[in-house]
């Protein structure tokens, strides 16, 4: 789609994009490419020179037990965390569709979360299940069960999953009540006059027409989960216990930043901004995010 | 609703008020902790809020914690400067950037527009070190500049605003010229003020993105003069074998999630308007 009706002029529109494509060019493209530049060199110990590696970085790293392992780790937490969050969140949004009664009061407080920081809702799930002081540690003991997320791996992967789904409860939240909104209620109520149940309509009608919905929030919630969830993982495990929570976006940070591997991390970048693109891809063109019948 | 089931309008409610309950139950536990000694908490854990609440939220405040360096009011002071900072730089030069590429024709308009495009893909997480390298080579970090001018190009507010101008009828900016008006004049008189509902829709989310960084802040403050309130509540945390102030964190942690919860609560239609109308 373009424009009829434009204006001439020759040095003004430069002027006008100019501070966004400085912006791009100096902050994110000048990065970019060092990131793959980097990525083909090899330092030498003491950090002098670099030689040129070729693909040797990227081998390295698919050749490493632990990175493949922090793929495995990142797989398991980003299909979980949405999985977990879009499951909640339908729920609610399903029951939410029905009340006619206080609906702007639930769905206010279901929404806020958003605004809380994930590393926030770090703090505020590391403070419920911290070993000395958390509420829900001494209930579990309580009820005879140990919770000790800073040796157990698997109940730090658990208390990471939970926090970063809480967060994004409410995001699906909107969209699923947005979606089940837009569904015709002639349809059900043509299927209610066939005498067909509640739950009976929504897995007949309600939920095959949300799919586009659905998918849509599968590409963001994982895009969230593998991107947006460092500050969790910073707050309630750092990585651990012995890497059981180290997921991609915290080994690049850890391996590039305390670790100082530069190629090693410039790769493992490299390999992040691909699956950056990939997911953007399949989120604009396979996707119509519309609902529509 | 299509006909009356007394038990499952029941069980609808039942299950909102769990959801809620599950929602709001962390909040609620750090809102009890935030106003109670460090002991009381220690010992036995409290059920209901405590008297200590405006003695912990003022020693946060003005004292801060143990070991962090700075107040709390100092670091929530930077990092409303970060967000407003972000989202009004965002706004501005999206604006400016969407203005050209629809009012105008111009050599490499497309390759501009990809080139915006771009920056969807290559969120600070994926970059790291380079960007870090990059903002040290210019000199900008431990400062304001630093915090906000890597964070302000948005592809998201250029599409949001590129979508919206398309939608303006080509007669208004005929009218403009007609009258004589140039660009300059049709942007401030006609654009701008037709843009607020945009404008209003962004601000909550970019302001909500802008308060909540935590990555690239905690790699390029090293001075505590220039901590967010996001970093200095993980420092608070990083105690190693003492004992957390678990009373001041938790009243840090209210206050930090304070402003970007308001904005939620107070501007909700623009927030769901935002939310929905941005990609991503």
């Amino acid at each position: 789609m373009e424009k009829r009706v434009v204006f001439r002029n020759k040095l003004l529109p430069y002027l006008l994009v100019a501070p966004q494509i400085l912006i791009t060019l100096v902050f994110f493209i000048l990065p970019a490419s060092q990131a793959l530049y980097q990525s083909l060199l090899q330092g030498d110990a003491f950090g002098l020179s670099d030689t040129f590696a070729g693909l040797d970085n990227f081998i390295d790293i698919f050749t490493n037990d632990a990175y493949l392992h922090s793929i495995h780790v990142t797989v398991v937490f980003s299909f979980s965390v949405a999985g977990l969050a879009m499951s909640i969140a339908l729920l609610l949004a399903v029951m939410a569709d029905r009340v006619i009664k206080g609906a702007t009061v639930y769905k206010t407080l279901i929404i806020w979360p958003y605004a809380v920081a994930p590393v926030v809702a770090g703090v505020l799930w590391f403070f419920l299940f911290n070993p000395t002081v958390g509420i829900v540690v001494i209930v579990l003991k309580a009820l005879g069960y140990r919770w000790e997320h800073t040796l157990n791996g698997n109940q730090a992967m658990l208390l990471v999953i939970i926090a970063a789904a809480w967060r994004e409860i409410s995001y699906n939240f909107l969209f699923f009540l947005a979606g089940l909104q837009s569904i015709p209620k002639s349809l059900i109520e043509a299927a209610a006059i066939d005498g067909a149940s509640p739950s009976r309509r929504f897995w007949t009608i309600a939920f095959p027409l949300l799919s586009p919905t659905t998918f849509f929030l599968i590409v963001v919630n994982i895009v969230y989960a593998f991107f947006d969830t460092f500050g969790v993982i910073h707050a309630i495990t750092g990585g651990g216990p012995n890497y059981a929570t180290d997921i991609l976006v915290y080994k690049v940070y850890h391996d590039g930043f305390l670790n100082l591997d530069l190629g090693g991390s410039a790769a493992q970048s490299v390999i992040l901004m691909i699956v950056v693109i990939l997911l953007t891809v399949i989120q604009f063109r396979y996707i119509e995010r519309k609902v529509h019948y | 609703m299509v006909e009356h089931r007394p038990w499952l309008t029941f069980l609808t409610h039942a299950t909102l008020l769990l959801g809620m309950v599950i929602v709001i139950f962390p909040i609620y536990v750090t809102f009890v902790a935030s106003t109670h000694t460090l002991e009381e908490i220690a010992t036995r854990f409290p059920l209901l809020p405590g008297s200590h609440l405006v003695e912990n939220y003022i020693k946060a405040l003005s004292l801060g914690p143990r070991d962090v360096g700075s107040t709390v009011g100092q670091m929530m002071l930077n990092s409303l400067i970060m967000a407003l900072g972000i989202t009004f730089g965002k706004i501005f030069i999206s604006l400016l950037a969407a203005f050209a590429i629809v009012y105008f024709r111009f050599r490499f308009r497309l390759f501009f527009f990809w080139l915006i495009f771009i920056t969807l893909m290559l969120p600070v997480e994926v970059r790291i070190l380079p960007t870090y390298k990059v903002a040290a080579d210019l000199k900008i970090l431990n400062s304001y500049t630093g915090l906000i001018l890597p964070l302000i190009a948005s592809a998201t507010a250029t599409f949001l605003f590129r979508q919206f101008f398309m939608t303006v009828p080509d007669e208004l900016c005929e009218a403009v010229r007609i009258d004589g008006g140039g660009p300059i004049r049709f942007f401030f008189d006609i654009l701008l003020p037709m843009s607020r509902t945009s404008i209003a829709a962004l601000f909550v989310i970019l302001f909500i993105y802008g308060w909540n960084q935590y990555l690239w802040p905690l790699l390029i403050t090293s001075q505590e003069s220039y901590y967010t309130v996001l970093i200095g509540i993980k420092r608070m945390l990083d105690v190693g074998e003492g004992q957390a102030e678990w009373h001041i964190i938790m009243a840090s942690t209210m206050l930090a999630m304070i402003p970007p919860v308001l904005v939620v609560i107070f501007m909700q239609k623009q927030f769901i308007r935002g939310m929905t109308e941005t990609e991503k």
